[in-house]
């Protein structure tokens, strides 16, 4: 709990054999670690998070859930480098994780291509080079010759799209993603599972999926991480053994979820009294 | 976990195709159908200009029934026709548009010198959080302020001359681009600054290609109001300020119409100082404001 703080990539080697016990194999170095972290927000608040720990192995597809409340947001941020840990440690093995949030959060006054251009010029990919990748990112999530639009002529879904095509364009090995499908109609939520799998399984990611929609989880993750409120903890977790293609109807991800809504509706009714 | 994965790899490419399908047919639903195309140009300026015209010709018409019956003695309220006339000369022998071009130059003039100081102001006090709360409210306060009440004063600095006129414009103008600009990056919603930071963009990236564009509609309200408190400011300096070494603007005719009491000359005057801010209204600010939010999908522009 003293050891406060994150620690970039290259750095870590050294310290980490020093001060993890836990370590076993040196060639599995997690893409995700968070040891011990809690987070308070103003003294004398109660924490959000309390003593959390969580590894996300390479290419590991982990959804967290859990209630409104219980801090899975504000892991997720500081995963992605934009909060601070009040205490703990945080390990991320990309510089900089990308990360979608609930709304697309792109730029109106650019162009679809010019929204994904923007994250390959903070990398500083020079402008020939940008224009042909961002078409290509364009076309890995289906919008292959819709670069030119402009954000208000795009469906939800769509822009969507264009938010996770951004996100590739930050050619990060982890992606976190905040709830990025709450928003959208059921029909173009299963179409974007399918599609987010996909680019999963190709581009070898590791992703921590934050959800409060129990199938969506199972549905789309290698483990589920189940988290209880005030403060915010880790309650349990399941593999998720269930072969692919998988579709939110089928009966063995109902059957999970079904196993994984009664452990976190007793979670939920612990604070009913 | 890595066979998984490429089990899962290989069976969902068997799917590729198929979600190609379903999210090409979804995408096409999820998108408004093509507008109908505008109506000619023809067209969309009668349907704009008519309605204004007819109802300036039943002002003209109500003014002519006030002349005829007398309400005032003619040379207080002399009938259309005179008016007409009296314009027309005064454009026929040039007055009107030297007295145009002057003013419109000095209004350009004020205006780019409002621009670039509004603008770093607008820039500082976003950038400082003290000067915003030192000098925020005078520069609020200095919005309200006719700034016709800065003339006496600008007239003892700078006696009767082009400083002194300046010196108004800009007084009326600077407070409103500012405040503009900084209206327009406070409403900038704070997500677009955390997109940013994952980005990685630099804090100049971030300004440049996020929170300047970001504020740009409210910038541009603020140069439009600008510029209209630029132009009321620039009348009534010239109103007062008149000297024969300072050229002859609108203002001037104004008050030459006045001095001779010659009623159809400051009609002449009004209306030539109302065309020419129309004008700069409907040709330069709400095109730009119209492409500005077009683009961004904020006006259905019809």
């Amino acid at each position: 709990m003293t050891d406060t703080g994150r620690t970039a990539v290259s750095v870590r080697t050294a310290h980490r054999a020093a001060s993890g016990p836990e370590v076993t194999a040196p060639a599995a170095r997690p893409a995700v670690r968070v040891q011990g972290v809690s987070q308070v927000f103003g003294r004398g608040a109660p924490p959000v998070l309390e003593r959390v720990d969580l590894a996300v192995a390479p290419g590991e597809f982990v959804c967290l859930l859990g209630a409104s409340g219980c801090g899975k947001s504000t892991l997720l941020n500081l995963i992605a480098g934009l909060l601070e840990p009040t205490a703990g440690r945080i390990e991320v093995s990309a510089e900089r994780p990308a990360l979608m949030f609930q709304e697309p959060a792109l730029l109106p006054w650019l162009t679809a291509a010019r929204n994904v251009e923007l994250a390959l010029q903070a990398r500083g990919v020079g402008r020939a080079e940008r224009r042909a990748e961002a078409a290509r990112l364009l076309e890995v999530v289906n919008l292959g010759g819709q670069g030119d639009k402009r954000v208000h002529e795009l469906s939800g879904g769509m822009r969507q799209r264009v938010a996770l095509a951004r996100a590739l364009a930050q050619d990060s090995s982890v992606l976190l993603m905040d709830e990025p499908f709450s928003a959208l109609d059921a029909i173009t939520r299963d179409v974007l599972h399918q599609e987010l799998t996909r680019v999963w399984a190709e581009q070898r990611l590791s992703i921590v999926f934050v959800t409060h929609n129990v199938r969506e989880a199972v549905r789309l993750g290698q483990r589920v991480v189940l988290m209880g409120s005030r403060p915010g903890r880790i309650v349990r977790e399941w593999p998720i053994e269930i072969r692919h293609p998988r579709t939110i109807e089928s009966p063995a991800v109902s059957a999970l979820a079904a196993e994984v809504t009664t452990e976190l509706h007793r979670e939920i009714s612990r604070h009913g009294h | 976990m890595a066979t998984d994965l490429q089990r899962g790899t290989r069976a969902d490419a068997g799917n590729v195709a198929e979600e190609r399908a379903v999210v090409a047919g979804l995408d096409e639903l999820g998108t408004d159908l093509a507008l109908p195309p505008r109506p000619a140009i023809g067209r969309r300026l009668l349907r704009s200009a008519l309605p204004p015209l007819l109802f300036l010709a039943a002002l003209v018409g109500i003014w002519q029934l006030a002349y005829l019956a007398k309400l005032k003695p003619s040379y207080a309220l002399p009938g259309p026709a005179d008016v007409a006339q009296v314009f027309w000369e005064t454009v026929q022998d040039g007055r009107a548009a030297e007295a145009i071009w002057t003013s419109l130059s000095r209004g350009a003039i004020g205006f780019a010198l409002s621009l670039v100081i509004g603008t770093l102001l607008g820039l500082a006090m976003w950038g400082s959080r003290w000067l915003r709360a030192a000098i925020g409210p005078i520069v609020s306060g200095l919005q309200s302020l006719p700034s016709v009440a800065w003339v006496p004063a600008a007239i003892i600095w700078f006696q009767l001359s082009d400083a002194a006129i300046y010196t108004v414009v800009l007084l009326g103008a600077v407070p409103s681009i500012a405040n503009g600009l900084l209206s327009g990056m406070k409403q900038v919603p704070p997500l677009f600054d955390r997109v940013g930071r994952v980005l990685g963009l630099s804090a100049v990236g971030r300004v440049r290609h996020v929170l300047l564009p970001a504020a740009l509609p409210g910038y541009l309200g603020g140069l439009r109001q600008g510029w209209a408190f630029a132009w009321r400011s620039l009348m009534a300096a010239e109103l007062i300020t008149y000297s024969p070494k300072l050229g002859q603007g609108l203002g001037q005719l104004l008050n030459i119409g006045r001095e001779l009491s010659q009623m159809s000359l400051v009609i002449t005057s009004i209306a030539l100082i109302l065309v020419v801010g129309v004008a700069i209204e409907l040709l330069v600010f709400a095109p730009l404001e119209r492409g500005v939010l077009a683009r961004r999908g904020l006006t259905t522009s019809r």
